[in-house]
């Protein structure tokens, strides 16, 4: 098991180092220069060579990689153009609101979802179901900012129940979160339903059933149980996402998070805060995908098997979105 | 019947055709019977309807503005009303939809394109080839599509064609995978086989054998991900770095539409609702098509 872990958390340095690469590359190719953008297009070519050799834009690609690189390992990623300031820090100032309105979307869209994708499974085809269907469908469909100055006209500007903007108090931040929800509450909600459509048809339910078993423990007790393994790989994938989505609602609702320190960052051309803001969200990214594949094998009796005893590996792991059903 | 039959043995590339041809038919039976499907195919053939012919629809133009019928609410004149410059709200959702389904459609076509060919080709090789190429894949796909997006967006500049690209490289890896596990499923096959035992060179059979017959799951994808690309164009252009206007694009409008909320409902509602709708009508059609392409995915 523990071997288990650590390749997967090696292989996640990995990643990182090559996400490094893609966004430092994706910054160099620019045809905008960030001296023009710093300095001003207008200003004398002394001073842009001046500015050019200060920021190190000067050496070779292979040269500003590997000072990057260096710099990354000594946990720092610079400091930005722009403000002057250290990038760890203002993205470590800012992350707590961003990570705490991504926590509680995946909260809400966890406690929504999961109940509707039952009771969608277990009364398929009736009314009921329609209606979870039909609601996941407009879910996955809808833009989550125009949701956001939806709910801004209904709760904010028309009833004045709650802020439409900042997250300073805690009614702050239910218009978000519930922005951020949509999205996974209809990802979830499909994925349990078709989870559980597919468990409680297998063998062992009709056995349970045969036995006379109450058909609401045979749900929770049998169906539920196994049907949920997949539901946790998305949950894990939907928090990815999440935090990579919710720079527009932070836009929508004017909160100071990283999602809004990029698109400042961008509107200036500071590449290091760019870079910085990419690969922390990659790395946020990758951590819960860790996790989830950490928590898959402890929960999955099948993984956990295929590890047991020799700690060698006998089978192929199912991992994100894998099939699990034996 | 025997005539016919002689002839078919004379000809069997016409009797290829001919089963092809009841391939799609079969399919395309199978979509019929799902009316969700259907409707949303009927939205879908409506937009982009609409979107060719948004001069012969409309009699307004997209950016001609009537400053004394600014903010005008829903009337017969201006059916969804108008906006802060006094333009026609409803041609400018027409237009927006030309401006979003040409650029999904780039986006697509440059992720399938790519991430097909690829996908198609190191996956036929195997090896170390395929091995490197997936990691490096599995490493665009561990930064979230949109901030990646955002970056390349960011890093070409913005515009429509930059917003095209950026949206389309994101989308290379998921396409790249799609193509892979089908391709993975006949490699293997007697045909390709054949094809390789009669000395066809690996590229052509690659072209000519394998993609032609991985197509069917990664049509579905395309269809999906003209939905994902649409929330993906108005997501980027709400923030700043998508289609610029005057140029009429859903998550524009949106964008320049929120300062005006408090005062003005419609300038947010109706662009957003157009989103909306043409999205649930992708997705709809996307799911039935992948039923109909594989009715045991519905049971």
């Amino acid at each position: 098991m523990a071997k288990y872990v650590i390749k997967r958390f090696l292989m996640m340095i990995l990643v990182l180092f090559g996400v490094l690469f893609v966004v430092f590359s994706i910054n160099y190719i620019s045809p905008v220069d960030p001296v023009d953008v710093i300095v001003g297009a207008d200003a004398a070519p002394e001073i842009k060579e001046m500015k050019r050799q200060e920021l190190g834009l000067d050496q070779p690609y292979w040269a500003q990689l590997g000072n990057y690189i260096k710099q990354v390992l000594t946990g720092s990623l610079g400091t930005s153009w722009n403000t002057k300031t250290d990038v760890m820090n203002d993205i470590l100032t800012r992350f707590p609101t961003t990570l705490k309105m991504s926590i509680m979307a995946i909260a809400l869209a966890t406690a929504v979802g999961i109940p509707l994708g039952i009771i969608s499974a277990v009364k398929q085809n009736s009314l009921l179901d329609y209606i979870c269907t039909f609601l996941a469908l407009i879910g996955a469909s809808m833009p989550s900012f125009w949701l956001g100055l939806m709910l801004i006209i209904g709760f904010s500007l028309n009833l004045g129940w709650l802020p439409a903007t900042g997250v300073a108090t805690w009614q702050g931040y239910i218009l978000p979160v519930i922005a951020i929800g949509i999205y996974p509450i209809a990802t979830i909600t499909r994925t349990t339903r078709a989870s559980m459509l597919e468990v409680i048809r297998q063998d062992y339910i009709r056995t349970a059933r045969a036995k006379g078993m109450m058909e609401k423990k045979i749900i929770t007790k049998h169906a539920l149980k196994n049907a949920l393994i997949p539901v946790i790989t998305i949950v894990g994938m939907q928090l990815g996402f999440v935090l990579g989505g919710v720079m527009v609602i932070e836009a929508v609702f004017n909160i100071s998070g990283v999602g809004s320190l990029l698109k400042m960052a961008i509107g200036a051309k500071d590449n290091p805060t760019i870079t910085g803001c990419v690969l922390f969200s990659s790395f946020a990214m990758c951590t819960v995908n860790l996790l989830v594949d950490i928590l898959y094998a402890f929960i999955d009796p099948r993984i956990k098997a295929q590890y047991a005893k020799s700690g060698k590996k006998r089978g192929k792991p199912a991992g994100q979105g894998g099939q699990l059903h034996a | 019947m025997l005539k016919e039959k002689l002839k078919r043995k004379a000809n069997p590339a016409k009797e290829l055709d001919f089963r092809s041809q009841s391939q799609i038919k079969d399919v395309w039976m199978r979509l019929r019977k799902n009316k969700l499907a259907m409707a949303g195919l009927i939205i879908v053939a409506l937009i982009v309807l609409a979107a060719l012919f948004a001069g012969v629809i409309t009699p307004y133009d997209f950016d001609k503005q009537d400053l004394r019928a600014r903010f005008t609410y829903p009337c017969l004149e201006h059916l969804l009303g108008t906006d802060n410059m006094g333009r026609d709200i409803l041609t400018r959702i027409i237009y927006g939809a030309r401006t979003s389904l040409l650029v999904s459609l780039v986006a697509v076509a440059i992720g399938l394109i790519i991430g097909g060919a690829l996908g198609a080709t190191v996956t036929f090789y195997g090896g170390k080839l395929e091995e490197t190429v997936m990691r490096c894949l599995d490493v665009l796909m561990s930064i979230p599509p949109l901030i990646l997006a955002v970056a390349i967006s960011a890093s070409l500049g913005v515009g429509k064609f930059n917003c095209a690209v950026a949206i389309g490289v994101s989308s290379i890896p998921s396409f790249a995978r799609i193509i892979r596990a089908s391709v993975l499923s006949i490699k293997d096959q007697e045909y390709i086989e054949a094809a390789t035992a009669c000395g066809v060179s690996k590229i052509k059979t690659i072209f000519t054998h394998v993609i032609p017959n991985s197509l069917a799951p990664i049509m579905v994808q395309g269809t999906l991900k003209i939905g994902d690309a649409i929330m993906m164009i108005s997501s980027l252009s709400f923030i700043g770095l998508g289609v610029q206007p005057p140029t009429p694009e859903w998550g524009s409008m949106l964008a320049f539409g929120r300062d005006y909320i408090r005062e003005f409902w419609p300038i947010v509602t109706f662009p957003g609702a157009a989103i909306m709708i043409t999205l649930i009508a992708f997705n709809v059609l996307g799911d039935g098509l992948r039923d109909a392409m594989d009715p045991r995915l519905k049971q």
